[in-house]
């Protein structure tokens, strides 16, 4: 579980979350919403570390991980799987490379091993053997997601999180890149945070679903709730594309 | 005061980058493909330019020096001393900072806009170590090298046109090479090439490192590192032979 107290964070002197308490369970889907500019994705990175907070803690299963020394920090890094938006794959490096990277820095597995590993992830997120020599920039942005998903796997983390990971992509893509972000939370027992707007994926997966507003918490609950919300913003944001329709 | 950000964050940078690889041996391949890359990548430039620059000096030497009480084997001496000097080590890494810093820059900034880096940091690598350690050490490695390769090119290119445009025997031209050799000279244009090799490998780091935005501040970030490499270039060019020979 993942629990964020009292998170403020600013940058050139303009607050961009302020005051967010939030809990993420372990074992589900955690949906973060909201709009564009609303926060998301800076919260995601503050609760990973790769911004610095200016108050607040964020504790990884009890443990404070804004008063951690760099070690400390490091070590639960390794139980950390991330999936960006781009899908940030190391474009010098082929899809079988790209995943089995933390295995060939972090792991004293033999090549074997390691070989099997990455066609085990690979094959978990459906990537054909025929790609795993290929570059990223050989591959549809589709597959690019779904190596970066085996690649956050492939140490077992604790942790899941995705930035947009529907971003860009088809509807039928997102739904596979769904299942499987959903499929995989539940088999490894982690927890999942899942950054998005995409009010397709919050009513598939979304076992939990947090709303920003301006960069403070508006509302908390799960996809039933969200359905039956009285919150004006949320149902705004829920809803954009009815009234759009229905104005129409 | 933006003069007093930079060199404090760059001397922050430098102290993450030197600091104990996650895996040697991970750090050894990356080293070597450094080497190739970055270093023997730039051999044929550094043998055609050289070539050039010896050719070039000579020529213009042999037209310039008309007095009949100047020895004609000056010509080969003059094209020793301004390869062994300056040519080979100073000039050459000014071109090699446009060649090798604009590749670092594009290079980690298109990392650090495509989340590449943020992805590194996220596994628990220090990816300023993992990724600019074993350019440092590529370049400072292969540089002597770059600087042996081009004073020679330089001589022969010198003879090769001197000789074949009719400005200088090859007897005369060999005798110039052969006149009041001093060794140190080698031995200080090879600290000065350390010295560069230094700089050409870690302000362009820094600029790719930091940068912020997309490809177009990748470009400008590339720009900036050139053109700071150079000047770094300049000063130290200068600080070196006021200190080494003295």
């Amino acid at each position: 579980m993942i629990k964020v107290e009292k998170l403020y964070k600013s940058f050139d002197n303009k607050a961009v979350l302020k005051n967010i308490s939030v809990g993420f369970e372990k074992g589900k889907t955690n949906l973060v919403i909201g709009r564009s500019g609303s926060g998301k994705t800076v919260l995601l990175k503050s609760i990973v570390g790769l911004f610095q907070v200016d108050s607040g803690n964020i504790y990884y299963d009890q443990r404070n991980f804004v008063t951690m020394k760099p070690e400390e920090k490091k070590n639960l890094r390794k139980e950390m799987g991330m999936v960006f938006q781009g899908g940030a794959l190391f474009d010098s490096l082929t899809v079988e490379q790209n995943v089995g990277f933390p295995l060939e820095l972090f792991t004293k597995k033999t090549k074997l091993e390691k070989s099997k590993r990455v066609s085990f992830c690979l094959d978990r997120v459906n990537i054909k053997p025929e790609f795993f020599k290929s570059f990223p920039s050989e591959i549809s942005g589709g597959m690019q997601k779904r190596v970066a998903i085996a690649r956050a796997i492939v140490l077992e983390p604790h942790y899941l999180f995705c930035d947009e990971p529907n971003s860009g992509l088809d509807p039928e893509t997102s739904l596979v890149i769904d299942n499987l972000i959903h499929e995989i939370t539940i088999d490894l027992d982690i927890t999942t945070i899942i950054n998005t707007h995409d009010m397709n994926s919050v009513m598939r997966i979304g076992d939990k679903i947090i709303f920003i507003r301006d960069g403070q918490l508006q509302w908390e609950g799960t996809k039933n709730e969200i359905m039956k919300t009285e919150d004006k913003n949320l149902q705004h944001f829920v809803f954009a594309n009815n009234l759009y329709f229905r104005n129409k | 005061m933006n003069f007093f950000f930079h060199v404090g964050r760059y001397f922050s940078f430098l102290a993450r980058v030197f600091s104990k690889p996650e895996r040697l041996k991970v750090f050894f391949r990356k080293t070597f493909q450094e080497i190739g890359n970055l270093g023997v990548n730039s051999v044929g430039l550094v043998i055609i330019m050289s070539i050039f620059m010896g050719a070039i000096i000579t020529l213009q030497m042999a037209y310039n020096l008309t007095s009949p009480f100047l020895p004609v084997f000056l010509i080969g001496l003059g094209n020793r001393e301004l390869l062994i000097l300056e040519f080979s080590s100073t000039i050459l890494s000014l071109l090699l900072a446009g060649k090798i810093g604009s590749n670092i820059t594009s290079e980690i900034g298109s990392m650090r806009v495509t989340e590449q880096i943020d992805s590194l940091e996220i596994m628990g690598i220090n990816s300023a170590e993992y990724l600019i350690f074993p350019k440092i050490i590529a370049v400072i490695f292969i540089f002597p090298f770059l600087y042996i390769l081009s004073v020679f090119f330089g001589l022969v290119g010198g003879l090769v046109i001197g000789t074949s445009f009719g400005a200088i025997s090859p007897t005369d031209y060999i005798n110039g090479l052969q006149h009041a050799f001093t060794p140190y000279y080698i031995s200080f244009s090879i600290i000065k090439m350390l010295f560069y090799a230094f700089l050409i490998s870690t302000i362009p780091s820094y600029y790719g490192y930091y940068v912020k935005g997309g490809a177009f501040d990748v470009g400008k970030a590339s720009m900036s590192a050139v053109v700071n490499t150079d000047i770094m270039i300049l000063i130290f060019d200068l600080i070196l032979t006021q200190l080494l020979f003295k």
